[in-house]
This record gives C-alpha cells, structure tokens and sequence, in this order.
C-alpha cells in the first residue's frame, strides 16, 4: 500500500490540472503495485478524500472538486466495469437529489463513490418521498444518499422516515443547508450527515463495515 | 442629540465609509410578503401590486433599510422560456434546464423585456415602491450575472464543461447573458431602483478557482457592471469571497455581500474603504434561533464589523427563508437599532 501512497501526490497534481494523459499515466504505473480494487480504494480514496478536504477549507473550489472526481471515475471504470465482481456493490446504494434540480453535489458524491471502487444507482433530481420510498422497498436499497441545495427540500427529509419505518434503510444527508445549519440532519432525522465528499465516502466505508 | 437619518441617509453615509446615526440593516425579505397579506407564495408572485404592498408592510414592520424588489431567482429563466416550480414553503425554484443540448446554445438569443409577463410585474412593483419610498428609502432590485445564470440554463454540469473545454459556447451565452443582464438591471434602475445586487455565486472560490475566475467571472463582471447605470452590489449568495479581494473592487462593485464562513474580522479590515460589507448572520440557521440569540448574533457582528461605517448588516444568503419567524426578525430588528447606534460601544 505504501507503493500505492506514493502515487497519490502526482495524481492529485494531474486531475487538479485536468492532464487525463498524466492520471492514465500514472494508473498504469500504479497498476504494476496494487490490483484494481486497491487503486480504487487506496489511492484515489485517498487522492479524493484529501481534495474534498481542501475544498472544505476553502483550499479547492467546488468546481476542481467535480473535475477530479469525474476524471477518477472514467479512469476507475476502464479497471474495474460497472459489473465487475470486485466492485462494493452490497449492500446496495443508491443517490439521489430530493425534490430539487440542484445536481451538481450529487454527482460529486457519486462519482467519488464509483471512482472509489463502489456501485451504487444514480436516482437522478427532482425526487418525491413517494417515489424514494418505493424505490428503496423495491430495490431494497440499504443505503440512501440524499443531497438538497434547497432548505424547504432538506427540511421534507423529514417526511421519509415515517414513511420507511418497515425498511432498515440508512439515509444520509448533504448539501447546503446542512452545512449551514449543522443541526438540521438530526432535526430531520437522517442518520448521518456528510459535509462533503469525503464525508460521504467516510461514513459510507464505516456503514458497510458495520453491516 | 443626534438626528434620526432617513434610510437612504443611512445607507449612502455607510457606502462612504462613515458612520451614520445607526448600523444600517437590510432585512432581505422576499416571501414573507405573502404571509403579511395572507397569499399563497405562488398568488403573491403573480402581481407586482401585492410584491410592493408586501414590501411596503414589510419595511414598516421591521424598520429595515430598504426595499427588496427581488421576486425570485428563476424568473429571468422564466423570460428565457424556462419553467418554474412553485412550493407552498419556499422560493419559486428552476424546473429542469431548457437547454438540454450544449449545441443549442448558438441559437439563444437574449429575450426581451416587454415580451414577459413576469419581469413587467417586478418593474411595476418597483414603480409602485418609488411612489412610497421617495428618495428616504432605496430599492434595491436584483440581477443574476451573466456568468451565473447558465447554472439555470443548462445545469451546471454542462456549464462546468463548456466553461472549461467549448469556450466557443460559453463566450456566445456570455454575451447574450451580458446583454440581457444590462438590459434587465438598467430597466429596474429606470423604474426607480436605487441600486442593483448583481447575483454571482459561481464567481466565488467556494465554486471556482482564482485563476478561473480571472479569466471567467472577473472580466464578465467588468463588462457588465460598467454598463449597469447605477450603483451594484455584488453578492455570492453565502460564497466564500476572501480569496479574490483584490480583484472583487476592480468591477466597480461598492458592495460585497459576505458568507457566514469567513471571518468578519479579516473581511472588514480587506475590504476597509473599498467596499461595504452587507452580511453575514447565518440565514439557514436563523430558523431556529430564539428571540435572546438573535440578539446576540446581532451584537456580536455588530462589534466585530461595525466601527467606522462601511457595514449593513443582513443576513449572508440574499433571501431570509420563509421558515424564519416573526418574532426572530423582530428581536433581530429590535438589537440593531438599540446597540447599532454610532459610536459604537459595546465593550
């Protein structure tokens, strides 16, 4: 793994300054030190976790943030395809933006997910709590990411929890107003919150080793 | 004894880095005006008449410092051909983006004023708020940026990719943008707007890099707010803004509105006879505050950021939501104008 770690300074340099050459590059080289699942979990882990904290001291902007996430996703998916067996894909995942159109942080948290070796279904914007409560009871979804740019929509949130009261659901919340009011997710009864992206990716990697 | 100013007295007394008789505060209410006259926030919306009535109890109310002529966010969308979405409890919000494929942009044009229904109402409330404020009380109306309203337009995933690799469409929705955005501000100024806040949220460094925003933002915001016919205030909608300080005074902004992230301290003593500081009480937080914490907070920032002038206080996201109570922006009232007076001394 230290072989890994060593790579993740040059790859953070590369995505932060969109060279897709230099980060395949530099997948290739890693490729030689750990297995796919490895570079997922280990180095861009670690490459995009330390981007996500930048960003939330004031260090990174949003936008660098989405690019970095992005380009590790693409590269990710060339070693490890949607359907690969290596991939976390249990429980299952899903993402989702609640009742606005707000879509940018979601794709952030998605793709730093899948970029990170997990698989997780992408519910898109503009959700009601009726159709979230049936996707989960139908998908038995296990872990619901959910992010709202609007307070009106994270404070419906609310609304879920009565509704999913016979699913073992776990929902996590992120987006503006829980930033601003650090509060607002146990007000509205979410299971954890992530501030950002590597949050999210922190409190995902601990649920699923508690499961 | 000190005389009483009027609003605008406060207000243009502040912007030249004196201290007038008393901390200037700009409740920055906008669907609360449909409470105050018992409508739906869609009905309110509908009407320029009920906007200003709205306004104009609103500021008797609550003593604020200005009128608010801003209906919501996505109502230029709305000139563009977008669609809306209405909430019982909370601003009117962008449905999904109208520009749905990036090549389209080639063919948007700007829209015209008097082709919609919806920005001839914020003119007429505007009009109508002249009559009542006279020269005491500024209106102060509202624009997105240019560079800001494709994130409505097209979403801003899309935004992000041309912005970063097809500058040939970003530069053609900048200048329709930037014709749009004069055009709309200087029709606001025109129906008796004081000044314009010229919402850029994406040119903050919470959004966008430095460097970015040099070649971007930065250069947008020249062009624009040289050709808007009277004073601006430039506002990053609870961005962070320290990072580019130099450059935000060189747009010929007088205003800087300030997020509840950055210290006062440091953004009072970098902007020091620049520009007016309009902030930061935490807007999203406000909603469960009580009437004694209210208080505080008012206190505590107007420690921090009053002395010497330069400062209107508000809240750090450009709309006070609708959760937030009555009795929040009474107490809120109440300590600005009983520890706001200059000098201060609230040792």
């Amino acid at each position: 793994m230290e072989n890994l770690k060593f790579f993740s300074e040059k790859l953070e340099r590369a995505i932060l300054t969109l060279d897709r050459v230099e980060a395949e590059s530099i997948f290739k080289k890693a490729s030689l030190h750990g297995t796919p699942i490895e570079i997922a979990s280990e180095l861009v882990t670690s490459t995009l976790s330390r981007i996500g904290e930048a960003w939330e001291e004031g260090k990174l902007a949003l936008s660098q943030v989405y690019m970095s996430s992005i380009i590790c996703e693409e590269l990710v998916e060339k070693l490890l395809p949607p359907q690969s067996p290596v991939r976390k894909s249990q429980p299952k995942m899903a993402i989702g933006v609640f009742e606005d159109y707000h879509l940018l942080g979601k794709r952030i948290v998605y793709s730093t997910l899948r970029a990170s070796g997990f698989e997780l279904m992408d519910l898109g914007g503009g959700l009601t709590a009726n159709q979230l409560v049936e996707i989960v009871k139908k998908e038995e979804i296990k872990i619901l990411l959910l992010s709202s740019l609007m307070l009106p929509s994270a404070l419906h949130i609310k609304k879920l929890k009565p509704m999913l009261k016979d699913s073992d659901v776990k929902i996590i919340v992120g987006g503006a107003p829980f930033r601003f009011d650090r509060e607002l997710w146990i007000e509205v009864e979410a299971d954890a919150f992530g501030n950002d992206s590597s949050e999210a990716l922190a409190i995902v990697t601990n649920m699923l080793e508690e499961a | 004894m000190t005389t009483t100013m009027t609003p605008m007295e406060r207000v243009l007394t502040t912007l030249s880095h004196k201290e007038p008789d008393r901390v200037p505060m700009f409740l920055l209410l906008t669907m609360h005006g449909a409470k105050e006259l018992s409508l739906s926030i869609k009905d309110y919306f509908s009407k320029g008449e009920n906007v200003a009535e709205g306004q104009i109890r609103l500021q008797k109310k609550y003593q604020s410092d200005c009128y608010y002529s801003f209906f919501y966010a996505p109502i230029e969308i709305e000139a563009f051909g977008g669609k809306v979405i209405y909430i019982e409890d909370g601003p009117p919000n962008a449905a999904e983006p109208f520009i749905s494929d990036i090549e389209k942009i080639l063919t948007v044009q700007p829209p015209k004023i008097s082709d919609s229904k919806k920005l001839l109402e914020v003119l007429k409330a505007t009009e109508i708020l002249k009559q009542e404020a006279k020269s005491d009380i500024p209106i102060i109306g509202v624009v997105m940026s240019p560079f800001s309203l494709p994130v409505m337009q097209l979403g801003f995933e899309k935004y992000l990719h041309i912005m970063h690799f097809r500058r040939d469409l970003f530069d053609h929705l900048m200048r329709v943008n930037e014709e749009f955005c004069v055009e709309w501000a200087n029709a606001q100024l025109e129906a008796g707007a004081t000044a314009i806040c010229y919402f850029d949220p994406v040119s903050s460094p919470t959004i966008i890099p430095r460097e970015m925003y040099l070649e971007t933002g930065f250069q947008i915001a020249k062009r624009t707010i040289s050709r808007i016919k009277g004073p601006t205030a430039t506002h990053f909608a609870s961005g962070n803004c320290l990072p580019i300080a130099d450059l935000i005074p060189q747009t010929g902004t007088a205003v800087i509105g300030v997020s509840k992230f950055e210290d006062i301290i440091k953004l009072k003593q970098e902007f020091k006879n620049k520009l007016t500081l309009l902030g930061n009480l935490n807007a999203i937080e406000m909603r469960r505050w009580t009437a004694d914490y209210a208080k505080k907070m008012v206190i505590e920032l107007i420690r921090n950021a009053a002395p010497g002038g330069g400062f209107i206080l508000a809240e750090n996201h450009g709309e006070i939501p609708f959760q937030v109570s009555d009795e929040t922006l009474l107490a809120i009232s109440d300590a600005v104008r009983t520890f706001g007076r200059y000098p201060i001394n609230l040792e």
